[in-house]
């Protein structure tokens, strides 16, 4: 063990409270000792919550361990508690830019460009980002694994574009987890599954109309104007209820790791689909 | 009761905290902004628990641990007592500006869930 990681260690064995368990993570995940950094974060997350450092910490943790899913919930979460916190907002273009999203990549590194304009890692990043190469993790250690090739980002971002026949071609779980349907329960694309591997999509549509009738009215009598959309947090899955149109109504479910904030992405991205495909279709 | 509604209210953005129960929709504590009819909020959000939870069930996700619900002007954010069924139990539930923090909000409410439950 380092002189620096023992005295680290010492501190907060003498105040478990303090904040130097940032410190001691981070020196610990820069040492290469991933397991013993995982849990000087998630004790520091334990005592600090709200501490936005501490989701910070833990996601580039989970980054080199390759655990991205978790990793952006994390940084998804430092960014709700502090929306200027530029190591989280680099970490999610990272994870943005893994994923083939070049536009929220480069959106987020602009919003750190904003916070820290006198950064060079920024601008060299978003360079980077547009020669196709991926922007560094935050801090990443020399020896870190973690650049996705060009080849795989652009295929994904390719995969994606809309089939003229199918509503979600291209989209994750267009089969199994998106459901379009009209204002009368019927069903106009997309299907669902559940955890079973039963097809769900009939017994699910005939519910969404008065659940979505439900929120209109809620959104409408507490003075809230018109609702746009409905996140929920199941015990076995998530799901995200939003109208592409004043008529359809959009159903997106996911397993349970999929963090909401991600979930409304996907989500977002599904809605403008759907409403292509319904000025087309409709 | 009223200490697990303050953590609730004291987050920015947040106009006001109830208990609702599940079952029939009455107010069992509120700490609310002049303006917010609470009786109106207790019955419309478990109105809405009720179906959100009879769709998510036939989707396979199980019931909610948390929702929320967003319009222009605010957001209806809500945690469910007893292991998320919320048939039968308690509602913790906020009343929230548009641009509120959502996961701040959550954590609140998952708080204040595990308080008085």
């Amino acid at each position: 063990m380092s002189d620096d990681i023992r005295a680290l260690s010492a501190q907060l064995a003498q105040d478990p409270q303090s904040l130097v368990f940032l410190r001691l993570g981070e020196a610990l995940r820069r040492k290469g000792q991933l397991d013993a950094a995982l849990r000087v974060a998630v004790n520091g997350l334990e005592r600090h919550p709200h501490l936005a450092d501490a989701h910070d910490l833990y996601a580039r943790v989970l980054t080199d361990k390759r655990d991205y899913e978790r990793a952006f919930d994390e940084w998804d979460m430092a960014v709700r508690i502090a929306p200027n916190h530029t190591g989280a907002l680099k970490g999610l273009a990272f994870l943005y830019f893994k994923v083939g999203d070049l536009t929220q990549a480069e959106s987020h590194l602009e919003a750190a460009r904003k916070v820290e304009p006198d950064d060079p890692s920024i601008d060299q990043a978003i360079a980077m980002m547009r020669k196709g190469s991926a922007p560094p993790a935050p801090s990443a250690t020399v020896d870190s694994p973690t650049v996705a090739s060009s080849t795989v980002a652009s295929s994904t971002v390719a995969s994606s574009a809309l089939d003229e026949t199918r509503v979600f071609a291209g989209l994750e779980g267009a089969n199994e987890g998106l459901l379009l349907i009209d204002g009368a329960g019927r069903v106009l694309g997309g299907a669902l599954k559940d955890g079973g591997g039963t097809d769900v999509t009939d017994a699910v549509a005939a519910y969404l109309a008065g659940v979505s009738q439900e929120a209109a009215r809620t959104a409408k009598l507490l003075g809230l104007g018109a609702w746009n959309g409905l996140s929920a947090e199941g015990q076995q899955g998530n799901v995200h209820l939003a109208h592409p149109t004043p008529d359809a109504l959009l159903l997106v479910v996911r397993e349970r790791g999929m963090p909401l904030g991600r979930l409304s992405i996907l989500a977002q991205r599904a809605t403008a689909m759907a409403r292509r495909w319904l000025e087309q279709h409709g | 009761m009223s200490a697990a509604l303050d953590l609730i209210t004291r987050v920015r953005g947040v106009r006001g905290a109830m208990l609702v129960s599940a079952e029939d929709g009455l107010v069992i504590a509120e700490q609310l902004m002049e303006g917010i009819k609470g009786p109106a909020v207790a019955a419309l959000a478990a109105s809405l628990a009720g179906k959100l939870r009879r769709a998510m069930g036939a989707a396979g996700t199980g019931t909610s641990v948390f929702w929320h619900l967003q319009a222009e002007q605010g957001a209806l954010l809500v945690v469910p007592g007893g292991g998320g069924n919320s048939e039968g139990g308690i509602l913790v539930v906020a009343v929230a500006e548009p641009d509120v923090n959502i996961g701040l909000v959550r954590l609140e409410l998952l708080r204040a869930a595990a308080a008085v439950i």
